[in-house]
């Protein structure tokens, strides 16, 4: 059947034209030149109503600065892919500040990539950056965010009746026991007898076991619940529907749960990329390592909603502006963690930049469950 | 089902009579197994346009940043190559057990495990000479895999257990396996909040193709394809395979060894995944962690059934998906399009190559022509 053949031949041939044509013209550059061309790298979707989503609306109000185009890649794996990202977006888009946003892009991705480009800029959304052993051209910010659950801790310990209190986490790591640590102690500061009983569901992103760790938190009696996994969006949305309260994380889910959202513990990520973007185009050096919490205005908390009561509001704002002054130390000693041993011996005190609370491996009293 | 027609006309096609009588039959069944896919692909490129179109989406500018993120430069070809590479060998896991009739899809699992092999067996020595500490990783890593999948194909011949399920299932275990020993007995206590084994080293990690800059992996994949190619088509051994997955009861009242067949298949299929996962390490990633499972082994699925699980298919079925992956963030940047665009289209050209399967043997042109 020649005819079929012939058919196929001429929308080849068509085809290859078309494409030769595209690149005898050349595609027409993203960017005037003078233009400073931003990176942004998403370890997921774009709008998962967490992580992901908080950089992404950072990176939506960098776009209406003027001089500067953003470009982003979703779902881009820790693999030799973001690599590629990371190149493509230099070679092909002119890029020369990258912000590669997920933990674990660090090393040795964009560790290689800072070593083969060293006239772009990268800056790592993690805190791993080490002077001693790191190019100049890369550099690490982030964010303390456990006072965040500290604070959403003393709203829900108000808000608690059946004083059960629930978290679902991702891995049993520091960041995320510093924040299950945060929550169990901001509600037992309200009173004490209340517990947290945690579940870990072993990846960042597990969106039916962290709907089935919800709702066997709620069946055992959990009236407030809170996660750190990449999207909270499945933990919020079945809380609402099991008609308890959440406390959000990573960014905004009100929207979610009109009914039970009581606050929130957000990244307020433009800080620290328009300061970036500042520096760079004014000509000065970026710098390699920035951090901050709650008082540096990395972190921000969500508006009350409609079920936070006048005292819970008073109390958390109280302890917020203290946080704000700077220093807070909640991890005092003598601390227990929830097997009776001391953790933190008596007379020290932590504040959240503390570089010993950086490798936590326990749970603090009144948190039931177990690292490993 | 197809495949197994193919390889008998394959077959007939060096009888005497039929060659003696068309001596052009041999190039222009070549030419079918060309066609069939293009008009599937274009088929694919049409109503990929149409859906481009409902989306407000120009399709020519598509095709220009495909070309362009993919083809374009040598920068795109290497992109385009490197994501092919790994798939090129997890694609054998599921075409050389294809060859017996066999579905299996549990590739992932001999990847993770396979890497996880490969990086304890280069611990203990690290201080060796580089080549000593690769060749023994790969070894590793390829036995490894093979002990994982020649598992399955042990059950299936000799327990009657359905390879396709099994397969599966020990993927999902051998992931969690794999976690729970990165996060567990080789953890690297160093490696905080990313569990992961201790790193081999970058004196050990295997460089890219030097001149190329090409990623090693990829002559590996090649090489073998064209063994498995060899062997399939050219290997008594390969030629018993054949026979058994055009029907098992034939095979066995020939008197083949069926059973050793399977293990045998199995094995040999689950060793090139194991060395993809060797290879992931040792060029990309220098540990083990959770960075490896990134769906190498499923995507392996999809290439080796365009492929009609033909080794030599395998290349330019890994060649064309591992563009539009390098494609697909271009994609995103450019025209704005999420990330599941792209999984559209390969979805899209998933269905119409199988849909094309029903082409081979229909069209005259492409059938053998003799004195009847």
């Amino acid at each position: 059947m020649p005819a079929t053949f012939d058919l196929k031949r001429r929308h080849l041939l068509q085809g290859l034209a078309g494409s030769g044509a595209a690149m005898a013209i050349g595609l027409p550059r993203p960017a005037a030149a003078k233009d400073l061309v931003v990176g942004f790298i998403y370890v997921g979707p774009r709008d998962d109503f967490g992580y992901n989503q908080s950089h992404a609306e950072a990176a939506a109000m960098l776009k209406k600065m003027p001089g500067v185009k953003v470009v982003e890649e979703e779902k881009v794996a820790e693999t030799s892919d973001v690599e590629k990202t990371m190149e493509s977006m230099i070679q092909l888009d002119g890029a020369s500040l990258v912000f590669p946003t997920s933990f674990g892009y660090f090393d040795p991705y964009m560790l290689r990539m800072a070593n083969k480009y060293k006239d772009v800029q990268f800056r790592h959304c993690g805190g791993l950056w080490d002077k001693s052993k790191h190019p100049m051209n890369a550099g690490s910010y982030f964010g303390y965010i456990g006072m965040g659950q500290y604070l959403n801790g003393v709203v829900a310990g108000h808000v608690s009746k059946t004083k059960k209190l629930a978290f679902v986490a991702a891995k049993p790591i520091p960041q995320v026991l510093i924040n299950i640590n945060s929550f169990a102690m901001g509600a037992r500061s309200v009173d004490p007898s209340i517990t947290t009983r945690v579940i870990f569901t072993g990846d960042w992103s597990m969106p039916v076991k962290e709907a089935e760790a919800t709702n066997a938190l709620v069946d055992q009696g959990a009236d407030v619940i809170t996660c750190h996994v990449d999207g909270p969006k499945v933990v919020v949305e079945t809380a609402e529907r099991r008609g308890i309260y959440t406390c959000g994380y990573h960014a905004n889910q009100a929207s979610l749960a009109p009914k039970g959202y009581l606050t929130g513990a957000e990244w307020n990520w433009i800080t620290v990329y328009k300061s970036f973007v500042d520096d760079m185009k004014a000509g000065k050096p970026l710098p390699n390592f920035v951090r901050g919490g709650l008082a540096e205005n990395f972190v921000k908390m969500s508006a009350y909603g409609p079920a936070v009561p006048e005292a819970a509001r008073k109390n958390a704002d109280a302890v917020h502006a203290q946080i704000m002054k700077g220093g807070f130390a909640v991890f005092k000693g003598p601390l227990k963690d929830n097997t009776g041993k001391i953790v933190i011996p008596a007379g020290a005190a932590y504040p959240e930049t503390a570089i010993e609370l950086e490798s936590t491996n326990w749970l603090v009293e009144g948190v039931i469950g177990a690292t490993a | 089902m197809t495949a197994s027609n193919a390889t008998l006309a394959d077959t007939t096609s060096s009888s005497t009579v039929t060659v003696a009588a068309d001596r052009s039959y041999p190039v222009r069944h070549a030419a079918e197994a060309v066609a069939v896919p293009l008009v599937s692909l274009l088929a694919a490129a049409i109503a990929y346009s149409i859906f481009l179109l409902a989306l407000g989406k120009d399709p020519q500018e598509f095709v220009e940043v495909v070309w362009r993120g993919a083809f374009g430069s040598w920068f795109s070809v290497g992109n385009t190559l490197q994501r092919a590479s790994p798939l090129l060998l997890t694609a054998l896991c599921v075409a050389l057990p294809a060859q017996l009739g066999l579905v299996v899809i549990g590739g992932e699992g001999a990847l993770v495990l396979g890497g996880l092999a490969a990086a304890a067996a280069a611990l203990p020595i690290l201080s060796a000479a580089p080549i000593i500490v690769q060749v023994t990783m790969a070894v590793a890593g390829a036995a490894m895999g093979a002990l994982w999948i020649g598992f399955t194909g042990w059950l299936r011949a000799k327990r009657g257990i359905n390879e396709t399920i099994a397969s599966l299932v020990l993927a999902y275990i051998g992931i969690a396996l794999f976690n729970h020993i990165v996060e567990g007995l080789l953890r690297d206590p160093a490696s905080l909040n990313k569990p992961s084994t201790w790193g081999i080293g970058d004196a050990n990690m295997l460089g890219p193709i030097p001149g190329l800059g090409l990623y090693p992996g990829l002559p590996v994949g090649l090489i073998a394809c064209a063994a498995a190619w060899v062997f399939i088509s050219r290997s008594t051994t390969g030629f018993a395979a054949r026979i058994t997955g055009g029907n098992v009861r034939a095979a066995q009242l020939q008197g083949l060894p069926v059973a050793r067949l399977m293990v045998l298949a199995c094995a040999l299929g689950g060793a090139c995944a194991g060395l993809a996962g060797a290879i992931e390490v040792m060029a990309v990633h220098g540990r083990a962690n959770a960075s490896l499972i990134s769906g190498y082994g499923y995507t392996g699925i999809l290439i080796s059934f365009l492929a009609r699980h033909n080794p030599i298919g395998i290349v330019p079925m890994a060649i064309l998906l591992g563009g539009i992956g390098a494609a697909g963030g271009l994609l995103q940047r450019r025209m704005d399009m999420p990330d599941a665009t792209t999984l559209v289209l390969e979805g899209m050209i998933f269905v119409m190559i199988l849909a094309g399967e029903t082409l081979y043997g229909r069209i005259k042109w492409f059938q053998p022509r003799g004195p009847r």
